[in-house]
């Protein structure tokens, strides 16, 4: 009893310097234009949550310090509708009416394609994870990072994992057969080019190639196709809606594909709507805390998982999902590159993130000359008895890929 | 063009599968035929043509999802639910007399909306998105009982016979308003409801039919025959019928035409709710989603024409298959784009029938 009401008294002190601390600090703002409303609305609350939370963390450890002071994060942040021209607008203001000097990044690679131009021409640095368009890295950025894998990654080992499962099957990779069905939007075009060029290499044949359409709600005529052609590898793209369909649809039409991947699953919460439907099929998916990474912030992935659900009750029942874990990386990435610069100058900070080379509870981060990450691999999960565990890469596999798929 | 090619050498290698093709066409037209005969009533009687005609149908989705999801309802029952909500929604109350008594009853009704109301901005706050959407849900219905039954007394009744783009307008807003209210009140995830039901196989497991996509087709061809046999039968449709053919004439006759307005509003309202309940346990509902199902009732109405209504249900289910046809041939990607060529395509015959006719009276 006595102890207890020692560590919490210890407990409440070290809690009180905390926050005089932190309240000593100056203010160093950051501006976002984020999706708080419109179909983005879900994931773009995600990552304003990740955001805050990385933003609490480092005030919690003291916050950003270099020059002998030091500064805490506060970011500006304006609903963009989900619109890209909306973005674009507010970005403009966050800069010139706001005095914004550095920018994380909004939801979704569309969003992200409407607002670089404009932190671009204003030489604003910004750091974003939510967009993964492979497309947002060839027009020659010098002021956008990105801490996420780019979208050609997502299922792309899948790929992989089929030829491996076709060798120790006594076949060849160029056996395979694989079908593809994404969306029509740059981040599942990207996908599907992965997929295309990873297939390519492994000289597999590419046996069903569709793009759904926006508005999806029925593809039995694409699932149809693939019980006649048989392939040994089906993926599918087409965010939230896209896996809910695939996977309702799957387990109606009872398709026996050994192979399944999709993007999207969490989002979707597939396990959820679907429960045994949804058994064995790989899911893409940027991070999970099932991973051995850590840091000093944020401690392990595991950690991190359990800290953030702790901050935000709401989501106790579910997973936390990737957008929330990437949004605070992006946060430190900010942290770090402001020590390293030991400068408010936004060219000197600029140049500092364009050197990061750390490693946080999200993965390795390390910016290329064109701003994506390439410290960090996609990971793929599978749905086993309706929990996700990590399959591929081997490197950091917690559980064998069940192989073919069971169909019930 | 290769694809094309294979996708054609795989019908005529499995011809079971053209039947898999019209089985499925089948299916989804049902619905989009009782969308499509919702709006050929409204356009018909009132000459309003509802653009929020989708946004009904995932409406009644979304009550049906959240009341099964909130207060354990069975999903089949979520149908007649759904028709229900959607029905007081759409104004099936106006001229009532719940509807004059709610009148009267000002006061109270106001105190019971700043409560509800009340309840919705706590739990909001709360995070509790049951309560939230009940207390929306309350302040909103008796909002709408003080100032009439419905949709229809605050927006509808006052585009009825004014020219087409006043009605287009204000129901094109009308959509628009709808598909937010729902992304705020239920997110923009897309939703679904899993009956468990098994999936019955035919030819070697070419040809599937889910149980719940059967019942649900029973439950749309039910709906429409009652509905038809409403309008056939009951004094209710009579008067409708005899609206729609002359509302002037009617009214000299001693029909109150206000009261079949808004009773053949909140009709539609009514049935498009169920389709959306029968659609969320088959296939899946987002809040943005309704276009597609006002284009499908559009393109159907144009093709069939006004008061066809074995035109409206055989269009519907013609337009069903030819989707997916066209989507095995061409890919999904095109499925909409064949529901509006086949409008084109229809249009253009049409002109070409008329125009045979017109040669013939000069």
């Amino acid at each position: 009893m006595k102890l207890t009401s020692i560590t919490l008294a210890v407990g409440a002190m070290m809690a009180s310097t905390a926050i005089a601390s932190a309240a000593d600090c100056e203010t160093i703002t950051l501006g976002s234009a984020i999706s708080l409303t419109g179909k983005y609305a879900t994931n773009g609350v995600h990552a304003k949550n990740g955001y805050e939370f990385a933003i609490k963390k480092i005030d919690e450890a003291g916050g950003i310090k270099f020059g002998g002071k030091c500064y805490n994060f506060n970011v500006i942040y304006y609903d963009d509708e989900s619109k890209g021209d909306r973005g674009a607008t507010l970005a403009e203001r966050l800069i010139s009416q706001d005095k914004v000097q550095y920018m994380l990044g909004p939801y979704s690679s569309g969003l992200t394609k409407a607002i670089a131009p404009v932190t671009e021409k204003y030489g604003i640095p910004m750091v974003e994870a939510e967009g993964a368009s492979r497309s947002l890295f060839n027009k020659g950025y010098k002021y956008l990072f990105a801490v996420l894998s780019t979208s050609e990654q997502y299922l792309a080992s899948a790929v992989t994992l089929a030829g491996e499962k076709a060798v120790e099957g006594g076949k060849t990779a160029g056996d395979v057969k694989v079908a593809i069905a994404v969306e029509n939007d740059p981040f599942s075009l990207d996908i599907r080019a992965g997929v295309m060029e990873d297939a390519a290499k492994l000289g597999m044949k590419i046996v069903i190639d569709e793009k759904l359409p926006r508005d999806l709600s029925d593809m039995t005529a694409i699932l149809t196709k693939v019980k006649l052609v048989k392939p040994d590898l089906l993926v599918v793209s087409g965010h939230s809606k896209g896996a809910a369909t695939a996977v309702r649809q799957i387990g109606e039409q009872k398709i026996s594909t050994p192979m399944i991947a999709l993007t999207h699953c969490e989002a979707a919460d597939v396990t959820g709507n679907f429960g045994a439907a949804a058994n064995d099929i790989l899911c893409a998916t940027q991070w999970s805390e099932t991973l051995s990474y850590s840091d000093p912030i944020f401690g392990t992935a595991a950690e991190y998982e359990v800290q953030f659900k702790a901050a935000y009750p709401e989501y106790a029942s579910k997973k936390v999902p990737y957008q929330t874990a990437q949004a605070s990386a992006a946060v430190y990435v900010f942290k770090d590159a402001f020590e390293r610069a030991a400068s408010l100058d936004k060219e000197k900070v600029r140049d500092a993130i364009a050197a990061t080379d750390m490693k946080t509870f999200y993965g390795g981060i390390k910016f290329s000359e064109a701003g994506n990450n390439i410290a960090k691999p996609m990971v793929l999960r599978q749905i086993q008895d309706g929990a996700y565990n990590v399959v591929a890469p081997s490197a950091f596999a917690s559980h064998k890929v069940n192989w073919p798929r069971k169909t019930n | 063009m290769d694809q094309i090619a294979s996708n054609i050498g795989l019908l005529i290698d499995y011809p079971v599968v053209n039947l898999k093709i019209i089985i499925d066409g089948v299916m989804i037209g049902a619905l989009f035929a009782l969308a499509a005969y919702g709006l050929a009533l409204v356009w018909g009687v009132m000459n309003v043509k509802n653009l929020a005609q989708g946004d009904f149908v995932i409406g009644g989705g979304y009550v049906s999802w959240w009341l099964v999801k909130n207060v354990g309802l069975h999903p089949l029952l979520g149908v007649p639910a759904a028709f229900v909500v959607m029905a007081l929604l759409g104004g099936a109350l106006h001229g009532t007399p719940v509807h004059q008594w709610a009148r009267s009853q000002k006061k109270p009704m106001i105190i019971v909306s700043l409560v509800t109301g009340f309840v919705f901005i706590v739990a909001t706050y709360l995070g509790d998105s049951a309560g939230s959407i009940a207390g929306y849900a309350g302040m909103v219905l008796t909002i709408l009982l003080i100032i009439n039954g419905g949709i229809y007394n605050l927006v509808i009744s006052r585009v009825i016979e004014r020219d087409l783009f006043t009605s287009l307008l204000a129901t094109f807003g009308l959509a628009i308003m709808g598909a937010q209210i729902m992304n705020l009140l239920f997110g923009s995830d897309t939703q679904s409801l899993d009956l468990g039901y098994d999936t019955l196989y035919f030819a070697d497991g070419l040809i599937d039919i889910p149980i719940a996509k059967l019942i649900g087709v029973i439950m749309a061809a039910a709906l429409a025959t009652v509905v038809i046999i409403f309008m056939k039968r009951s004094r209710m449709g009579q008067a409708i019928r005899a609206t729609a053919q002359d509302a002037r004439a009617a009214r000299v006759l001693g029909i109150d035409t206000e009261k079949v307005y808004a009773f053949t509003f909140s009709l539609n309202a009514a049935i498009c709710g169920a389709a959306g309940a029968i659609i969320v346990m088959v296939w899946v509902i987002q809040p943005f989603y309704g276009i597609t199902y006002s284009v499908r009732a559009f393109v159907i109405v144009t093709a069939a024409g006004l008061g066809n209504l074995p035109g409206v249900i055989a269009a519907g289910l013609g337009i069903g298959a030819a989707e997916q046809y066209g989507s095995h041939v061409f890919g999904i990607g095109y499925q909409q784009a064949i529901a509006v060529m086949l409008l084109l395509a229809v249009l253009v015959f049409r002109l070409m029938q008329q125009k045979r006719n017109r040669q013939v009276l000069q």
